[in-house]
């Protein structure tokens, strides 16, 4: 296991932002932290980055408690950080060879640390930028350079909190692709919060829906279609009356359909319960306070 | 946390480079200059022991200089806590270390700058600055311990101030400090509770023990107790310098806990909508 959480708790004065968060990230895995703003997402991986102490639980990170963890741990985690200023007047390759000038002395025969900065550079599509200066990239580029100081390490575990958050869609796609790139070609395990559920289903091969600081459903893109979507809606017309139905078998409601109605059934559609409805249903039986055991 | 030195030393040197490039170096360049200037006018009052005004002058401005590296230190904490440097700096292994290691580099780097602009400046301009004549073995250690000691303040004040705006406010007493220390006003001119205050803190050593190199010994005449003082001036320095090493890690080291993706999150949002 990369990640354990067991019984996670933290507590502002009266209130509990997380409470009782249990999970588990295995090695390889793309797990995303979905939920609305609010949800206790970054508080989350602010805990598992060691950014920040857990007022109860359980935390093991690579076998370690964040909370206490050495620089020989700090040096086996990627953290992607939401970018702003920093490091402006820097040169994109010169940036990433001196960060990763700090893993040298933790390289190992398995994992030879860190990445060449020509290597890394070009793996993120910066290779014309390599020596312009940090400042002058577009938001786009910026965070493409965000996920390579994330990754200059060669991280067993890469946090990515809200990576895409202000990007324009065709960045947005760009950088689905680089994440992949890395899982596939590296194993590197991923722990990413979004609140873009279709970013969730992109990316991730279990989603973990975080809501009101408690997880309200764990599973993959299908699982939690199939669990929480409830019924597909199904709509035809008889001789110019329509009708609206829901129901969860809407493939055997169309049959008996015809079976009884034959060819005076029109303007058939069927609409499939999507995770979009699902998420949404989820949110919205949250926020009026019905909890959904996960 | 030792891996974080060799690395922070090169972050130093490649961030002095970018300070002292472009138009920034003009920034860097004014203070010495303008002060420079100031004694290359003044030059000709008489003091005593037959020395200009000027020369006079110059080795308390050296030592001035060196104390503004507090400021330097303040404002790079401030401005790097706001945009993240810090952060990033602590997601790295070693990475808090060498970030320290590299602002020691660069404040000291862009100290030398000023400390050669107004020595080399005040030889060429200045009548009785005669650089032959100056003992550098005194220079070296003042220097030296003058930079650790302010320095190490500088930063446990920068780890203490919130916001750029608060730095401005630290900037004030600093400021303060270096009008009682006898840079452009002797300190036997001063009331004695002032002349004690100065006392405490190193920036009026500094101004004494560069004197001490700069003059000849006649003008020792003029200080305090009629002399040079180097074992005191040697014990304030490095009692500071101390205190600073052994303080400041464990100050900044508190500082860097406190941040987080959210905490500078929360401050871009506030310095966006004070640009707004």
């Amino acid at each position: 296991m990369v990640v354990q959480v067991e019984g996670l708790r933290m507590r502002y004065g009266s209130v509990d932002v997380l409470d009782d968060v249990s999970f588990h990230v295995g090695h390889g895995q793309v797990v995303a932290l979905l939920g609305p703003n609010g949800a206790g997402k970054t508080t989350t991986i602010e805990i598992l980055e060691g950014f920040r102490r857990c007022s109860a639980g359980r935390v093991a990170v690579l076998g370690v408690d964040p909370a206490h963890g050495t620089e020989q741990w700090r040096a086996r985690v990627g953290v992607v950080l939401q970018s702003w200023r920093d490091h402006g007047r820097w040169r994109v390759r010169e940036l990433l060879a001196h960060l990763g000038s700090y893993y040298a002395a933790y390289s190992t025969p398995d994992v030879p640390r860190p990445w060449d900065a020509d290597a890394l550079v070009a793996a993120v599509g910066l290779t014309d930028q390599a020596n312009q200066e940090v400042r002058r990239l577009s938001g786009g580029q910026r965070r493409r350079l965000d996920v390579a100081v994330g990754a200059v390490g060669r991280p067993e575990l890469l946090f990515l909190d809200e990576p895409t958050a202000g990007l324009d869609p065709e960045a947005r796609r760009e950088f689905h692709d680089l994440v992949r790139g890395l899982v596939q070609d590296h194993g590197t395990t991923v722990l990413l919060t979004t609140h873009d559920l279709a970013e969730a289903e992109t990316l991730a091969d279990r989603i973990l829906v975080l809501d009101g600081g408690r997880i309200v459903a764990d599973g993959t893109a299908a699982d939690l279609a199939h669990r929480f979507a409830g019924d597909d809606e199904v709509r035809w017309t008889i001789g110019g009356e329509r009708f609206v139905r829901s129901t969860p078998r809407s493939t055997a409601f169309a049959r008996a359909l015809f079976a009884v109605h034959g060819e005076d059934v029109a303007d058939l559609e069927i609409r499939r319960a999507s995770l979009e409805d699902s998420y949404l249903a989820l949110v919205r039986r949250a926020e009026s306070g019905q909890r959904v055991a996960s | 946390m030792r891996s974080g030195l060799r690395p922070g030393l090169q972050q130093g040197l490649i961030e002095l480079r970018q300070s002292v490039t472009g138009t920034d170096l003009v920034g860097h360049l004014l203070w010495p200059v303008v002060t420079l200037v100031a004694l290359v006018l003044l030059q000709h009052r008489d003091r005593p022991a037959g020395l200009t005004l000027g020369a006079f002058a110059l080795p308390g401005v050296v030592g001035m200089f060196v104390a503004l590296g507090m400021l330097l230190d303040v404002q790079y904490l401030s401005a790097d806590r706001e945009d993240g440097t810090v952060l990033r700096a602590r997601a790295i292994p070693g990475g808090i270390t060498g970030y320290l290691v590299g602002k020691l580099v660069t404040v000291s780097g862009t100290v030398g700058l000023y400390v050669a602009v107004v020595v080399a400046g005040g030889a060429l301009l200045i009548d009785g600055v005669d650089l032959r004549t100056v003992d550098w073995v005194t220079f070296t250690w003042v220097l030296l311990l003058g930079l650790v000691a302010t320095q190490s303040i500088g930063l446990v004040l920068g780890a203490l101030v919130r916001s750029p705006r608060g730095a401005g406010y630290v900037s004030l007493p600093v400021v303060g400090l270096i009008a009682i220390s006898g840079v452009f006003v002797p300190v036997t001119a001063l009331a004695a509770g002032w002349q004690a205050v100065a006392q405490v803190f190193p920036v009026y050593w500094l101004g004494l023990g560069m004197r001490a190199a700069f003059l000849p010994d006649a003008a020792a005449v003029a200080e305090i107790g009629g002399s040079w003082r180097p074992l005191e001036t040697a014990a304030v320095l490095g009692a500071w310098a101390v205190v600073g090493v052994v303080v400041a890690p464990a100050v900044l080291r508190r500082m860097a806990r406190k941040e987080s993706g959210s905490s500078v999150a929360a401050r871009r949002d506030r310095a966006l909508q004070r640009v707004a």
